[in-house]
């Protein structure tokens, strides 16, 4: 379960450590908070921010990782992000691919939204659903030592990571990453050396 | 539910050849009877990536991350599988991104079960309410050249394209087990 009472750790403080490790990493976010949190530990051209699609964070990492195999792919978002799109975890447990990690920040709320209570503190244990989707490296997090761990499994891409962290379920400065998804979208193809059609 | 006939059709397989003439590298799916030829030579080429869904919205994911990453994805569901993507296709138009689906159609000809009425006789208008153009193929004469078309729409001028394979084309559902 996933106690109030455990340790936790700051939210900016863990992405801004793990983002800072792994400059190489393309790296996708889950709408609200999480992508608030990727872009004040720096804007990259390699971050793809979501301002919406809520549940596909995860899947189009997926398919990003299956496109780049030789690049780290790390999938940012909450808790209740990742919720709703549960069934994405099944679908890269199935594939496996090595590149990819997926980082929940988990507040055990919808913080977005005023704070109710998301199934992650009223009983859902996300590791053990990621466990059960076939991702074996499945773990929780809930110090910023335990990072550089993370931030080992990024860099070697031998298999696909889940990595539930918990974080304070405090609500920081919101710090707005750019919302045109077009101009998202082709900054980070360019990155790529992908040219536009 | 035994194979129908149609499975080794000469017309699915040219459906999958636009694929591969078109350098598709990753076919997202939740299978249906009418996708089952191309499902098959999808996960015997080693140049694709076959990708089985738990729901259809992911599939409109995994295909924008597809072309963020410089691949072309093609995503294959029924009809019943549209009303599961509606928020999701919000993605292809804010962040405009191509995108190709063909829906193989439930609920419109000879249909035995009632509950693919409604989402099947919606299917093409939830489409466009989202922004995504419908072509329709209606015989296996057309399947080529109508896939085609719509695949060089998405892919060549960055369009979001459904071509949905009527129930007609696919055949009767035969739902006695032999």
């Amino acid at each position: 379960m996933n106690q109030q009472t455990s340790p936790r750790v700051n939210r900016r403080e863990f992405v801004a450590r793990l983002l800072a490790s792994v400059p190489d990493a393309l790296v996708v976010t889950g709408l609200g908070s999480a992508a608030y949190d990727v872009y004040a530990a720096g804007d990259r051209d390699g971050n793809y921010y979501l301002w919406g699609a809520m549940g596909g964070a995860a899947p189009l990492g997926l398919g990003l990782a299956l496109a780049q195999p030789d690049k780290p792919v790390v999938v940012i978002t909450g808790d209740g992000e990742q919720l709703m799109g549960i069934g994405s975890l099944a679908t890269i447990g199935a594939k496996q691919p090595r590149n990819l990690t997926i980082v929940v920040l988990d507040n055990g709320h919808f913080g977005e939204t005023g704070m109710q209570r998301s199934h992650a503190s009223l009983g859902t244990d996300l590791v053990a659903v990621a466990k059960g989707f076939g991702i074996a490296q499945a773990f929780s997090v809930d110090s910023l030592t335990g990072c550089d761990e993370l931030t080992r499994r990024v860099q070697i891409r031998h298999g696909v990571t889940f990595a539930q962290v918990f974080i304070e379920a405090d609500e920081p400065p919101r710090v707005l990453p750019p919302r045109d998804g077009p101009f998202i979208k082709n900054r980070f193809r360019s990155a790529l050396g992908l040219t536009p059609f | 539910m035994s194979q129908p006939s149609v499975s080794t059709s000469a017309w699915q397989d040219a459906i999958f050849n636009v694929f591969k003439k078109g350098n598709v590298r990753q076919i997202a799916y939740v299978p249906d009877a009418g996708h089952s030829q191309v499902i098959r030579r999808a996960i015997a080429d080693p140049d694709i990536e076959d990708i089985v869904l738990t729901t259809e919205e992911e599939g409109v994911a995994l295909a924008s991350g597809a072309w963020l990453g410089g691949q072309r994805a093609v995503l294959l569901m029924q009809s019943s599988g549209v009303g599961n993507c509606v928020n999701m296709f919000s993605l292809l138009q804010s962040a405009d991104i191509p995108f190709f689906t063909l829906v193989t159609m439930r609920g419109e000809y000879a249909e035995f079960n009632p509950w693919q009425g409604p989402m099947g006789r919606a299917t093409q208008a939830v489409l466009e309410l989202m922004g995504i153009h419908v072509l329709r193929v209606s015989t296996p004469e057309e399947a080529e050249e109508i896939v085609s078309a719509g695949f060089d729409a998405a892919f060549e001028a960055g369009d979001k394209v459904a071509v949905l394979l009527g129930q007609k084309l696919i055949g009767r559902k035969k739902w006695e087990r032999k």
